[in-house]
């Protein structure tokens, strides 16, 4: 296998930077390099400063020279998704509305990037304000997956998974509503993880639905989105959500010898949610590949439970009111008046119809749709029957989730339906596009973490993802549980031939 | 057919936003300092930048819970947030973030003093009852500036007030003339103030109120209501007065001419054109506007423990009406000097009961607090705080009066030099006058002297007019410019007494 630094882990590539086998300014390059020449077909990154992240590369190289110890991701680049807040550059949120939007300040996100060494290296591509989940819905236009360009990368952090899966990054942050960033990861072949509702900061993460929306990682392995989520979790005084609870080491309960894994392993009851593995929509190889990978816990010691989640077949209906409600009052600040795009039509001539036009023609259709579905479910007269609902089947569904995990450590199941879907499928079917967040969206509603990691691919050589989630707070169980697998099939991240760079 | 003037009553519900007296807004940690430049004080959170969150301001809720307890509230166990969409070019999230069903205060009370009727004696209070239906915290708008002589009409906005906590306080329609809101509103400020819950200030809008204004017209036993006029913009209490009376004339009028009642018109909400002194029509509606209130997402339910509203409690004791009782059931003063001394605030009330402490007769001071000591003050534009004469001095000055050591103008004198000079003690003061201390037997045998000479005064004395001695004080006064006033008067009436 070529050893490039694309293959590498960040691990391996934090220590081929200590040692001096790597710099971080060749390491940009490459990767600079990369997504000269891939990004075009995928269109994962929208922006990217070079000159910045080159800059800081040398700085890194600096201290490295110097032999001190810095921080886990010193000189690593890691790209974000165009809904978190950066100083550098524009923040889009693949929106005509913000194109042109420099954000002040950065997400708290971004700062413990930087806090960690990170270099921030592109924002990257997403479906508009993250509603979507196919990233066709920005204002750049779809990115594509790298495993099959004609097919959907997922969304709404489409961009995010793509680049991760390509290549481009070893790893990205993506934001979770309903499944932002498993189902992309899942489509992409990566690990993707959504964290516990509040354990990371939402402050300077674009908002979509407030009560729902989270920010996580992409990346090849389960141990490098430990190393990620590490950097990025922990209280923010400024975001009044975010959980207190102090952040647990989760690389160390990941990197155990392989005895005191089997010894864990073995006492893990995994639940199995019957209702989903025996779906009638659920595509055969998906099935298949599951059923495996059941198979595999169960010959390694862990205990097999099957579950009953009586409420989920109302989590789309559920979600699809909640997330719209919280939008329709979230993107209201997007007027024309104060900043973004403003429309300079004739017919914006009086404030009213300035306003009006200004988000007729700053948002897209999925945007506009969603916010007529929230202001319609908000109004007086529909609130009770809709919202107020809505929120009393959140409970029971949340409910269902502390009943499963009084009996099971964690939860197993599709990601999604089936594998990537193609470009321009679904778009114009929204029912058919919302249905792919069946098995994600729960989690959001709950609260609980959750990740997706590839399992295995179809016959077209698809990848197909496998959903593990976990009760609050249970990310260094989740990841453990989902690192046991990996390691007992001696999984091997891939990039897709196309995108492997020469040696050079 | 209603066609008598005497036939209606007037019905009044006020809705008043109290600027708390924090530091820093309700949801970030910009500063609430009036008269900035436009635009100074503005942070992601209040611009309603994107990916930006509030974070609450305790001190907000601790004052909130302060006024809950002063108005007669009860402090709810738990209250939330909720966001009342609309678009607003001073509004920069497109929602307000307010209290909707579970608001911090619900019900209460303020007791407002009427003026006493006619066969009530002047000395006693009397008071109405107005209830309160609620009272709940919400962050303010912005600004808009129109500047309209710039030819295109030219509009600013400026968010430093963005952001700022109000308490918003709903009273039942419970008031019943312009006088009573008047006196409502200038209760409830001055509770506000005392309690240090907001400064009070209408110049700089910390004080605002809109109204609810119909008529209760009398019919056959019945009573038929006008339709709810809600008037936006009343600023000081002057405004609240006047568009109240004009508002009542106004829909009096309207009343006679269409005999349209609640229901059979749409709701107004009409604006005080203060300069023009009359409502205008800004916007009839059928129905109310929907805001579309739901839970904000982005921040936490408050739970008030019994610690707080313990402390709330606490903190509210000192009251107006408290201090009102003090004054006239405590040291006897006349109701309309004691509501003088209040109106003034709490630190001018302080004053006054630290004179009374330190021995100070308080009928005696409050004449002086009347006639001096707030003279100085709108003299010298300052507040008491600034006051040269410690009440320690003032209590002694008072004092000397007291014992005859010097008379009332004497007294004035030596507060004179005590203003100019802080420094003097208060018997340097008198010293400096330069009074001689005249011998009591010098002095008696003085008035039996003016009493010789005037067979008169006597006469008119032993047939019931004792003040007719008063007629013998300029003549002692001439003869010896020291003597005191009040000594040759009680020596000259002895004097009379004991030749009976």
């Amino acid at each position: 296998m070529n050893i490039t630094p694309q293959t590498l882990s960040l691990t391996a590539l934090g220590k081929q930077l200590r040692s001096g086998a790597l710099t971080s300014r060749r390491l940009i390059e490459t990767h600079l390099d990369s997504v000269q020449r891939f990004n075009p077909s995928i269109n994962a990154i929208v922006s990217i400063d070079a000159d910045r992240a080159l800059a800081q590369a040398d700085h890194w190289d600096q201290q490295f020279a110097l032999g001190r110890s810095l921080p886990a991701l010193a000189g690593i680049p890691i790209a974000v998704k165009d809904n978190l807040c950066t100083k550098s550059g524009t923040t889009t949120c693949g929106s005509r509305m913000l194109r042109d939007f420099h954000s002040p300040y950065d997400a708290h996100v971004i700062e413990k990037l930087h806090e960690h060494g990170a270099i921030l290296f592109g924002k990257t591509n997403l479906d508009e304000f993250a509603m979507g989940g196919s990233t066709e819905t920005s204002i750049f236009g779809p990115s594509h997956n790298p495993w099959d360009p004609d097919r959907t990368c997922g969304g709404s952090s489409g961009g995010s998974a793509a680049a991760v899966a390509a290549g481009l990054v070893p790893a990205s942050l993506g934001t979770d509503t309903g499944g932002s960033i498993r189902q992309p990861a899942a489509f992409c072949g990566v690990c993707g993880l959504k964290p516990t509702y509040g354990r990371v900061s939402r402050w300077g993460l674009v908002s979509y639905a407030s009560s729902l929306d989270v920010a996580g990682v992409f990346a090849h392995s389960v141990e490098d989105l430990a190393i990620v989520l590490q950097a990025i979790a922990g209280h923010d005084p400024r975001d009044s959500t975010c959980l207190p609870h102090e952040v647990p080491d989760y690389l160390s309960t990941i990197d155990q010898s392989s005895v005191r894994q089997t010894e864990n392993i073995r006492s893990t009851r995994i639940g199995v949610i019957r209702d989903q593995i025996e779906s009638p929509g659920l595509d055969e190889q998906v099935r298949r590949s599951l059923k495996d990978a059941i198979e595999t816990y169960r010959k390694l010691g862990a205990q097999i439970v099957d579950i009953e989640m009586p409420h989920s077949k109302y989590c789309i209906a559920t979600y699809y009111i909640i997330a719209p409600c919280e939008a329709s009052s979230n993107l209201a600040r997007y007027d024309g008046v104060h900043y973004g795009f403003r429309s300079k039509g004739p017919e914006a001539s009086t404030l009213d119809r300035m306003i009006q036009q200004t988000r007729s023609e700053g948002f897209g259709p999925e945007v506009r749709r969603r916010i007529l579905l929230g202001t319609y479910a908000l109004s007086a007269g529909y609130y009770d029957a809709y919202y107020l609902q809505a929120l009393r089947v959140r409970r029971l569904i949340r409910q269902d989730y502390d009943d499963a995990f009084a009996q099971v450590d964690a939860l197993l199941g599709p990601t999604t339906p089936q594998p990537a879907f193609r470009l321009g499928e679904k778009i114009n079917d929204p029912i058919q596009l919302y249905l792919q967040d069946l098995f994600t969206v729960g989690a959001n509603l709950a609260g609980v973490p959750a990740l997706s990691i590839p399992i295995a691919q179809s016959s077209d050589r698809l990848p197909i993802g496998m959903q593990l989630q976990a009760p609050p707070l249970g990310e260094a169980k989740l990841l453990a549980i989902a690192a046991a697998y990996h390691r007992s099939v001696e999984h091997q991240p891939t990039i897709p031939a196309a995108f492997q760079a020469p040696q050079s | 057919m209603i066609n008598s003037a005497a036939d209606y009553r007037i019905v009044i519900g006020l809705e008043v936003h109290v600027q708390l007296k924090t530091q820093t807004k309700l949801f970030c940690r910009c500063s609430t300092r009036f008269g900035q430049p436009p635009n100074s004080q503005v942070c992601p959170v209040c611009l309603g930048l994107p990916g930006a969150l509030p974070v609450l301001n305790a001190h907000a809720i601790e004052l909130a819970c302060r006024a809950g307890a002063a108005l007669n509230s009860q402090l709810a166990d738990f209250t939330k947030w909720d966001r009342k969409n609309y678009f607003y070019p001073d509004l920069p999230k497109g929602y307000q973030t307010s209290q909707y069903d579970l608001p911090i205060c619900s019900a209460g009370h303020v007791d407002i003093p009427i003026a006493p009727s006619v066969n009530q004696p002047e000395s006693q209070n009397v008071y109405k009852r107005i209830r309160l239906v609620r009272a709940h915290l919400e962050e303010d708008a912005g600004k808009s500036m129109h500047d309209e002589h710039s030819g295109r009409a030219d509009s600013k906005i400026d968010l430093n007030r963005a952001g700022t906590p109000l308490l918003e306080i709903v009273s039942e329609p419970d008031l019943s003339s312009a006088e009573e809101a008047k006196t409502f509103l200038s209760e409830l400020r001055l509770l506000m103030v005392y309690l240090g819950i907001s400064d009070g200030n209408m110049q700089e809008g910390s004080l605002r109120a809109d109204a609810n204004v119909n008529l209760h017209f009398a019919k056959e036993g019945q009573f038929i209501a006008t339709p709810i006029v809600e008037v936006k913009n009343l600023n000081s209490f002057r405004s609240v007065e006047r568009a109240i009376e004009f508002e009542t004339a106004r829909q009096y009028t309207e009343f006679l001419r269409t005999g349209l009642a609640k229901g059979q018109a749409p709701k107004q909400t009409r604006g005080w054109n203060d300069a023009l002194g009359q409502t205008e029509l800004q916007r009839e509606k059928e129905e109310e506007a929907d805001y579309r209130y739901f839970p904000c997402p982005d921040l936490v339910p408050v739970r008030l423990t019994d610690a707080q509203k313990q402390t709330a409690h606490e903190q509210s004791a000192a009251t107006p009406s408290h201090y009102r009782m003090q004054l006239i059931d405590e040291h006897d003063l006349k109701s309309t000097d004691a509501e003088i001394l209040i109106q003034q605030g709490k630190p001018v009330v302080e004053y006054f009961l630290h004179c009374i402490a330190a021995g100070a007769n308080p009928k005696r001071m409050s004449a002086w607090m009347l006639q001096d000591v707030l003279r100085t003050l709108n003299d010298r534009s300052i507040g008491i705080e600034l006051y040269p004469v410690s009440p320690k001095s003032m209590a002694q000055l008072l004092t000397a009066i007291e014992s005859a050591k010097v008379d009332t103008s004497q007294a004035k004198q030596a507060l004179a030099k005590l203003l100019e000079d802080p420094n003097l003690t208060v018997d340097a003061a008198i010293d400096s006058l330069g009074i001689v201390r005249v011998d009591a037997n010098e002095l008696e045998s003085l008035c039996k002297e003016l009493l010789a000479k005037n067979a008169d005064v006597i006469d008119k004395v032993k047939a019931g007019n004792t003040k007719a001695v008063a007629a013998l004080v300029g003549q002692a006064k001439k003869k010896n410019r020291n003597a005191d006033p009040r000594s040759v008067q009680e020596i000259c009436l002895k004097l009379i007494a004991d030749m009976q």
